[in-house]
């Protein structure tokens, strides 16, 4: 299927090969103009916020202007509260992703490694994956009422695929001649993990976590919004139905902050541990 | 002949209806309030999802995810097209684009809220404003990596303008859109649910979350049940979809693979 | 062989003191240094030149797809700034230049498409084109469900539908078996002596060059010029059982590899 495949080939715009490149002058202008062109989107960006809702474009009390959202969060960085928000979410984060992760692993080394069983979960999987998450919502409310087990739960479940997916299919990608020469060297099973399948794993693993990372912040929010677990999503319904605006979008700010910290730190991470992987290849994502 | 057909029918059904028997025969005599028999749930199902509920819910969902996901798709790509064809707009933009698509799409239900109130508008900008971000980026990305040899060969038959649009970027950029556009109806279907669950009268999500608060169980999964073949069938009718637009990239891939 | 081809006007290219120099991060090479030459209206002309002679180079200069950095290339007079439109190219890379989502009838009438021609006179020109390749059969076929040598056969009918009065040509066969190319080859002289086209063929086939060409320009290494400009007065109609047999054949072979050679140690 060519959403598969696609998956696979494009999108992250990796080097095959990273070569040291001699920096000269005309590259430091290139990457200086690069910065600033960046810069100014931003610059144009924020100016827009600013002064739309100032000169009456917008409504200012739908759309209060950057400023104010500033101050409010400035305010609010003091508050034991909304830093409490802040680590609830992030715990919420980190858990459902590190078991989605492991039981991704171990799923997708099961089903991959033993033969025949990628034929036979193939339809299950393939009617499994489109349910939406949300679907769980309700049962999860019932056994988990408002604890933050409750979002941790659903991360898993989502993410989970995510991971799987992306091991399946660099298993699948594993080299055959590398395969039939492990082979007939007799190697063991984890042998066999280890030296041949776990090279050609590692970039699909890492697109995986780092796209299961950004849908794991989606669903915690989520979880605290729509069943109201502790957290910034808890933040901002609150702030909604007080009518405190300007809170609501300092909340939904950091939330946006916190989904670019998650998505820089996943691709710098990705950049440093397959560095000194012997194949980088362009294992690919969606956005 | 038929062999090899009926053998592959029975792996793909094998698991699912083993996994199916199971869950029917381990849950046929529960007594858990809130996990019923599977049979009961199934009896609710047909009670209500085949019955006056599909028109009345299932309808308006499936209404207000075509016309957000459409939305979507039309400003995804005409958003990514010029930005991906020139490279000062993408390096202005990306920063940007990197924060707004970092928003998780939910965080902004309450914001529409205020703005939009609780009406049908809401729901379609809440699904427009998540399904747009993996078709707009697909988009750049797909724009971006065009064939230089077509480029070129482009320039000196003298194709330029809408007719490269046409004739060359949109279907070279054709299969990576297409991934965005399946992503985005993943995304799109989770945002009309909750976004239903939120403020609704109508619609899978809040006659789930109505099952829900008032304690009708079976009713609320049998509803779960509805969603997931609601998922289901549409990401089925998409792969048809990808199938007659993508048959040529297929047809091409299938030789490459054959050499 | 075909009277439905038209027999169009043709055209003069002459390249003046071109000069094409490459600026990168680390170095700078000039790939050609100083060509000169002229190609009378209705020639074949070969190019053939040791790798890194910037034949490449030469090909975009002349289709007007790279900027020069000094002189210029002119088209019957015209400076070319912007690939002309009395030219058609054919490229090396026959997969990649013709459009996958097209059939192969839909790739050969686009350029057609574009100029306004209407619908009745288009199928017409690309039927005639296709026959000219002999390829009748395979108008509704998908490129990608052809042979190397057939999809190269699409990208010259292409060209040929495209009437035009210049025809260059970059590597074209290069990436064929020889038995096909020794088809192609024999297509592009019934084609040109068909169509008196003006014919610019880039290669590295010393034998194809001297088997093709009524003129053979020899190119040095960077920083390119002409070394050497070989007449070639074989006797007409030229086929692969006799002409390659001929003894002129192999005298003017050895000029022209002796020319590459001198080439290569100059370097």
């Amino acid at each position: 299927m060519a959403s598969d495949v696609m998956t696979r080939g494009q999108g992250l715009g990796m080097p095959a090969q990273t070569r040291p490149q001699a920096s000269s002058p005309r590259q430091d202008a290139g990457a200086v103009l690069r910065w600033l062109s960046g810069a100014a989107g931003i610059v144009l960006l924020a100016l827009a916020w600013e002064l739309a809702p100032r000169l009456g474009w917008l409504q200012q009390q739908f759309f209060p202007p950057l400023s104010a959202v500033l101050t409010r969060l400035g305010d609010l960085l003091l508050t034991s509260e909304f830093w409490g928000f802040v680590l609830s979410t992030t715990r919420t984060w980190l858990l459902g992703l590190a078991i989605a992760t492991l039981a991704g692993i171990a799923a997708g080394l099961a089903v991959g490694l033993t033969p025949g069983a990628r034929t036979y979960t193939h339809s299950t999987i393939e009617f499994l994956r489109p349910i939406p998450s949300v679907a769980l919502i309700p049962g999860i409310i019932l056994l988990f009422g408002s604890r933050y087990q409750s979002g941790v739960v659903l991360i898993t479940y989502a993410a989970f695929w995510q991971v799987l997916l992306q091991m399946l299919y660099g298993l699948a990608d594993i080299d055959s001649v590398a395969r039939d020469t492990a082979r007939s060297f007799r190697f063991s099973k984890f042998g066999y993990v280890r030296h041949v399948a776990w090279p050609t794993l590692l970039p699909f693993l890492f697109t995986g976590v780092r796209l299961a990372a950004a849908m794991a912040l989606v669903l915690a929010v989520t979880a605290e919004m729509v069943i109201g677990s502790q957290g910034i999503g808890r933040g901002i319904v609150v702030a909604q139905a007080s009518n405190a605006t300007v809170e609501a979008y300092a909340y939904v700010l950091v939330a946006g902050v916190m989904g670019v910290a998650i998505n820089l730190a996943a691709r710098a991470l990705e950049r440093r541990i397959l560095r000194w992987h012997p194949s980088v290849r362009t294992a690919g994502g969606e956005r | 002949m038929i062999r090899p057909a009926l053998k592959k029918l029975f792996i793909e059904l094998a698991l699912p209806a083993l996994l199916f028997a199971l869950l029917y025969a381990a849950s046929a005599s529960s007594t858990n309030f809130y996990f019923p028999p599977l049979s009961t749930v199934l009896q609710k199902f047909s009670a209500i999802w085949l019955g006056p509920r599909f028109f009345s819910d299932v309808i308006p969902s499936l209404e207000r995810l075509l016309a957000g996901y459409l939305l979507a798709c039309i400003a995804g790509v005409a958003l990514g097209l010029p930005i991906g064809l020139s490279r000062g707009l993408r390096r202005a933009a990306e920063p940007v684009l990197e924060f707004f698509r970092a928003i998780p799409p939910v965080a902004v239900i309450p914001l529409l809220i205020m703005v939009m109130g609780f009406g049908d508008a809401m729901k379609v900008t809440v699904i427009a404003a998540g399904a747009i971000w993996p078709i707009l980026l697909n988009t750049v990305e797909g724009v971006k990596a065009v064939d230089p040899v077509l480029d070129e060969t482009c320039r000196t038959y003298q194709i330029r303008g809408l007719a490269r649009l046409r004739h060359f970027i949109l279907p070279s950029a054709s299969p990576q859109i297409i991934v965005g556009m399946r992503l985005g109806l993943s995304i799109g279907i989770v945002l009309m649910v909750i976004s239903e669950m939120f403020a609704a009268l109508d619609g899978l999500g809040s006659a789930i979350i109505y099952f829900q608060r008032s304690y009708e169980i079976p009713e609320m999964w049998s509803g779960v049940l509805m969603l997931g073949l609601f998922g289901f069938a549409l990401s089925m009718v998409f792969r048809g979809f990808e199938r007659w637009a993508l048959a040529w990239y297929h047809g091409m891939r299938h030789m490459e693979k054959k050499n | 062989m075909n009277a439905v081809l038209e027999q169009t006007t043709t055209a003069a290219v002459a390249v003046e003191h071109l000069n094409k120099v490459y600026e990168s991060k680390e170095r700078r090479v000039e790939a050609i240094g100083d060509l000169h030459f002229e190609v009378r209206p209705g020639d074949f002309t070969c190019i053939v030149g040791p790798s890194g002679a910037g034949k490449t180079t030469l090909l975009k200069c002349l289709a007007g797809l790279l900027a020069p950095t000094r002189g210029a290339v002119r088209v019957n007079g015209r400076e070319v700034t912007a690939p002309p439109q009395e030219m058609a190219v054919v490229f090396q890379e026959y997969g990649r230049s013709l459009f996958p989502w097209k059939t192969v009838r839909e790739n050969v009438e686009l350029p057609l498409r574009e100029r306004g021609v209407p619908a009745a006179e288009r199928a017409r020109m690309v039927s005639a084109a296709l026959e000219a390749v002999a390829l009748a059969g395979a108008g509704d076929s998908y490129p990608w469900q052809l042979s190397g040598g057939m999809q190269q056969r699409v990208a010259i009918a292409r060209a040929v539908a495209y009437q035009p009065k210049v025809m260059v040509l970059d590597e074209p066969f290069a990436a064929v078996d020889a038995q096909t190319r020794a088809d192609l080859e024999d297509l592009m002289l019934r084609l040109w002596s068909d169509l008196k086209l003006t014919m610019i063929f880039v290669t590295h086939d010393i034998d194809e060059a001297v088997y093709l060409g009524q003129r053979v320009l020899v190119l040095s290494s960077s920083p390119t010029r002409v070394l050497d400009d070989v007449r070639i007065d074989l006797p007409t109609p030229r086929t692969q059982a006799e002409t390659r047999v001929h003894p002129a054949f192999a005298t003017l072979r050895t000029r022209v590899y002796g020319g590459i050679q001198a080439a290569k140690a100059a370097h």
